[in-house]
């Protein structure tokens, strides 16, 4: 929602950004998610993100959103362009630092566009009216006779044409209109909204220019990597540091303690010196005892364990419709089956790190984060310092997906620096980012489903139990912990009369929060391998199961969420099901050795369907060719959206054809690229993304294109071998 | 000890221990910090320069082995992206979040240096060492092709 409030320039310039004089209109970009709605029900703010016109002409539009390469800091802008008329090639994008004044809420949950695509035009609107009514006073002339193009006004009848620029100081003497009723542009007129676009900093990316985190440097930094209990819920016992002060290079060996409740770090010994290098030389050479804590003795096995007795007794009834036991147990056609996820990592190209000085008058920070009010929380609880006082810059990010929202890596940097009073750098190495990680939660499933007589969905059942991520926080997200583990499979777009779902909490020490695509990266997979498991129990063709049992079109409540969610739109999902058979030959004769595999799925508001040719030999499964059809409503930038599908597409294999996270002795087993392996170019699929030229709302892409690859990957493996996936990552004897 | 090395066209002289990384000499010594740290183990090529023209993996380089040499990294391949292959990859709109793509770029080059006209399997073997966790790969894969063609078009330097 935006505000019509009069921009208080001087509050603007306290906080550190260079503006020149001109036009500066601000606007608000509502929170993030609950937490963020809570925090704007006690403190309303009403401006996060600005546009400024200076008098030489230069257009900025300022706001602190996270880009982690999923467009957003190209796509936002051009929503702004559009409606301001500008010439998307003048068009300057700043990184806004986080206001001490402003609760600034994140990006994530594929909801940037989505929750910022109102805003922006109003806000463009509303300087572009302020703008019309200058030229039409400075002219003398009716402002019904101007209008705004290519980054100026003009005036019909006497060809007059004054810059943006020109007019800006006019333009900021007027009040700015209410956003609400400001006119916006026509969409059938848009010429940069809907057509591709490259992303704005794509020359500092392919010149070594782009700044990353890990790339900040202050005078007098000093790098910190440190060693930390390699089992989860650990802590230091005794340490000796003789040999690590002795590298060269290392200037000082000091302790952090673990931090329980929020940022989650786990503490330990820091290595203090001046090159990143003899930092980790240094930590090489500490002697430290462990206290190993409660959780030592967790393993993968025992987890397996604890889930598989979960699953032998009944669980918290989350959903019950009909009588799904009766119908099964009735039924002349059944399936049950098992399905299991392991522990994933995010391993982003860019390890984790923090940079941050706490100055006895104000701290300042550069951190690569989704999350920078937190990271100013964060440092602010550790400084004491008023809130004004400390800022955080968010810097470009070597990936973030879900990893970069966490805190730990913050709360390290601003402990460190509280107690040298010294800027520092706090660098994780692979290893670390590995095994210290919120990793996408394991879980294990039991399904069964029946067909009855018209061969439609008799009844559906869905025993679910997983270490939570809401349970991570608090003891009330542990009694609710099934709300965030199941979305769309909680709501199914397959009609059936008996539908039951159920899910038991799994306890375990080993952290866990959002991954690319969260819990749908395991529901995804669920819904739409066993779908097509009751296809093949039908005797029906996959893709025309699929089309019978959504049936008619009709919006189909979220069962998440139902007030605020989105309703899940059966038309929309058709449609990309549709296409995605036809753009992946669906139906047509498969190239030779290979199979041919679909997959349709609601997620972030957003409709993706995949279509897989995929071969088999000796065991080792290879992705020939994904056709995608996504629907994110009325399309920003196509360029964009189909980046971000190869992206997820990617992602959702790397977890699935490759290594997973496996736990023994409390800890993490893999540590680098030689035991968790990655995908690399001779694996990449030929990927191509059909984006529907819808009309309605923008929605979410960065996440969507996840959770349908793997199974349309699994859905062609089957057609190929007759062999059903039931645990991920594939194995080399499930294909035997 | 010092070591002596020539950095981009450059005579650079650096006093560190003799075991340190070229990556970190780079970035920590020298403040350059195109070159990327990935995983310190030659697994990921987010790290990729070249020494006397051949792409090699900096974080397990010590500086000692680089003394007399000639070392290239990402800003020494031009002073405005105008390298071919930067200007394919701007064409084709590669990066994503952009942090292996320095690393991609020097491996490209040195590939195309080795193969002006690499096929699809010269491109999987000799790109198999860098990863990229956005999926940019298949953008890669055309940007190369793209980059063999503009290199192709250009007169050669005097």
């Amino acid at each position: 929602m935006a505000t019509s409030l009069t921009v208080d320039r001087r509050a603007f310039l306290k906080t550190g950004a260079a503006v020149g004089t001109g036009l500066l209109v601000g606007f608000h970009l509502p929170a993030f998610g609950a937490s963020g709605e809570e925090q704007e029900k006690k403190k309303p703010n009403p401006l996060n993100a600005w546009v400024h016109i200076t008098q030489d002409n230069h257009v900025s539009l300022i706001l602190g959103k996270s880009e982690m390469g999923q467009g957003i800091m190209t796509a936002l802008p051009m929503i702004l362009a559009e409606e301001l008329s500008l010439d998307w090639n003048k068009v300057k994008i700043e990184q806004a630092p986080t206001n001490p004044a402003i609760y600034d809420h994140g990006t994530g949950g594929s909801g940037s566009i989505a929750g910022s695509y109102l805003p922006m035009r109003q806000a463009g609107a509303a300087a572009r009216e302020m703008l019309i009514s200058a030229a039409a006073a400075r002219w003398n002339v009716n402002r019904d006779t101007c209008k705004a193009v290519d980054g100026g006004v003009l005036h019909g009848a006497r060809k007059n044409f004054l810059t943006y620029g020109e007019l800006a100081e006019d333009a900021a003497k007027l009040p700015i209109p209410d956003f609400n009723a400001v006119p916006l542009k026509n969409s059938d007129d848009f010429t940069i909204v809907g057509h591709d676009k490259k992303r704005y900093e794509g020359s500092a990316k392919t010149t070594g220019k782009a700044k990353f985190g890990i790339d900040s440097r202050m005078p007098g930094m000093q790098y910190a990597v440190i060693a930390r209990c390699p089992i989860f819920g650990g802590k230091v016992k005794s340490f000796d540091a003789t040999k690590a002060k002795a590298v060269r290079g290392v200037q000082d060996v000091i302790t952090i303690d673990p931090v329980g409740e929020g940022a989650f770090s786990a503490g330990g010994v820091v290595v203090l010196a001046d090159n990143s290098w003899a930092a980790m030389q240094g930590r090489k050479a500490l002697e430290i005892t462990w206290d190993e804590g409660p959780h030592a003795a967790e393993s993968s096995e025992w987890l397996r364990n604890q889930f598989l007795e979960n699953a032998s007794k009944p669980g918290k009834v989350v959903r019950n419709d009909g009588d799904a036991d009766a119908a099964i147990t009735a039924a002349a056609k059944k399936v049950e089956v098992t399905y299991e996820f392991p522990f994933a990592a995010h391993a982003t190209m860019e390890p984790m790190n923090c940079t941050v000085h706490i100055r006895p008058d104000g701290a300042e920070a550069w951190v690569p984060t989704q999350a920078p009010q937190w990271a100013q929380d964060i440092i602010v609880g550790i400084s004491k310092l008023p809130r004004e006082s400390v800022i955080v810059h968010t810097t470009l990010m070597g990936g973030g997906f879900g990893r970069r929202y966490m805190g730990d890596f913050v709360m390290e940097a601003a402990q460190i620096s509280k107690v040298t009073g010294k800027p520092v750098q706090v660098l994780w190495t692979r290893e670390d980012d590995m095994q210290h990680d919120f990793y996408r939660p394991a879980s294990y499933h039991k399904l069964a489903g029946a067909i009855d007589a018209q061969g439609g969905l008799a009844a559906w059942k869905h025993f679910q139990t997983s270490t939570s991520i809401d349970a991570m926080w608090s003891k009330d997200g542990e009694s609710h912990a099934e709300n965030s583990e199941f979305a769309t499979a909680l709501f199914i777009p397959y009609a059936t009369p008996n539908y039951r779902v159920e899910y038991t909490l799994a306890k375990s020490g080993v952290p866990r929060a959002w991954w690319r695509s969260v819990e749908h990266s395991s529901s995804g997979f669920i819904v739409e391998c066993f779908v097509d498991e009751l296809a093949a129990a039908a005797g029906a063709d996959p893709y025309e199961f699929r089309m019978k049992l959504i049936g008619d079109d009709r919006k189909i409540p979220d069962f998440t969420n139902p007030k605020q969610g989105k309703p899940l739109d059966t038309a929309r999902l058709k449609g990309v099901l549709k296409l995605a058979a036809e753009k992946g030959d669906w139906g047509k004769a498969v190239p030779k050795g290979m199979g041919r595999g679909i997959a349709a799925y609601f997620s972030f508001e957003s409709y993706t369907a995949c279509v897989a040719d995929v071969s088999v030999k000796n065991g080792t499964v290879k992705v020939h060719r994904l056709a995608y059809a996504v629907d994110c409503g009325r399309p920003i930038n196509p360029e964009g959206i189909r980046a971000q599908v190869e992206s997820a597409a990617i992602y959702g294999l790397s977890a699935s054809l490759h290594d997973a996270i496996t736990i023994k002795g409390g800890r993490v087993v893999q540590g680098n690229f030689n035991d968790y392996q990655m995908p690399r170019i001779a694996d990449t699929p030929k990927t191509e993304v059909h984006v529907v030229l819808s009309k309605e709302e923008p929605t979410g892409i960065g996440e969507p294109g996840l959770p349908v690859v793997t199974a349309s990957v699994c859905n062609a493996i089957y057609a190929l071998t007759k062999k059903r996936i039931h645990r991920l990552p594939i194995r080399k004897e499930d294909l035997a | 000890m010092a070591v002596t090395f020539t950095l981009n066209g450059k005579a650079e002289t650096v006093e560190v221990d003799p075991q340190m990384p070229l990556l970190w000499v780079l970035r920590d010594t020298l403040n350059m910090t195109g070159t990327k740290f990935g995983c310190g183990m030659a697994l990921c090529g987010a790290c990729t320069v070249h020494i006397n023209g051949e792409a090699t993996r900096s974080c397990i380089t010590p500086i000692s082995a680089v003394a007399g040499k000639n070392v290239t990294t990402i800003e020494g391949l031009s002073t405005d992206g105008s390298h071919p292959v930067q200007q394919a990859w701007m064409e084709e709109d590669v990066p994503q979040c952009g942090y292996c793509q320095s690393g991609q770029i020097m491996s490209a080059v040195a590939l195309l240096k080795k193969k002006p006209k690499p096929t699809d399997s010269d491109i999987d073997d000799f790109m198999s060492g860098n990863i990229c966790r956005c999926g940019t790969y298949q953008r890669i894969r055309k940007a190369i092709h793209r980059a063999a063609d503009l290199q192709s078009a250009k007169p050669k330097s005097a």
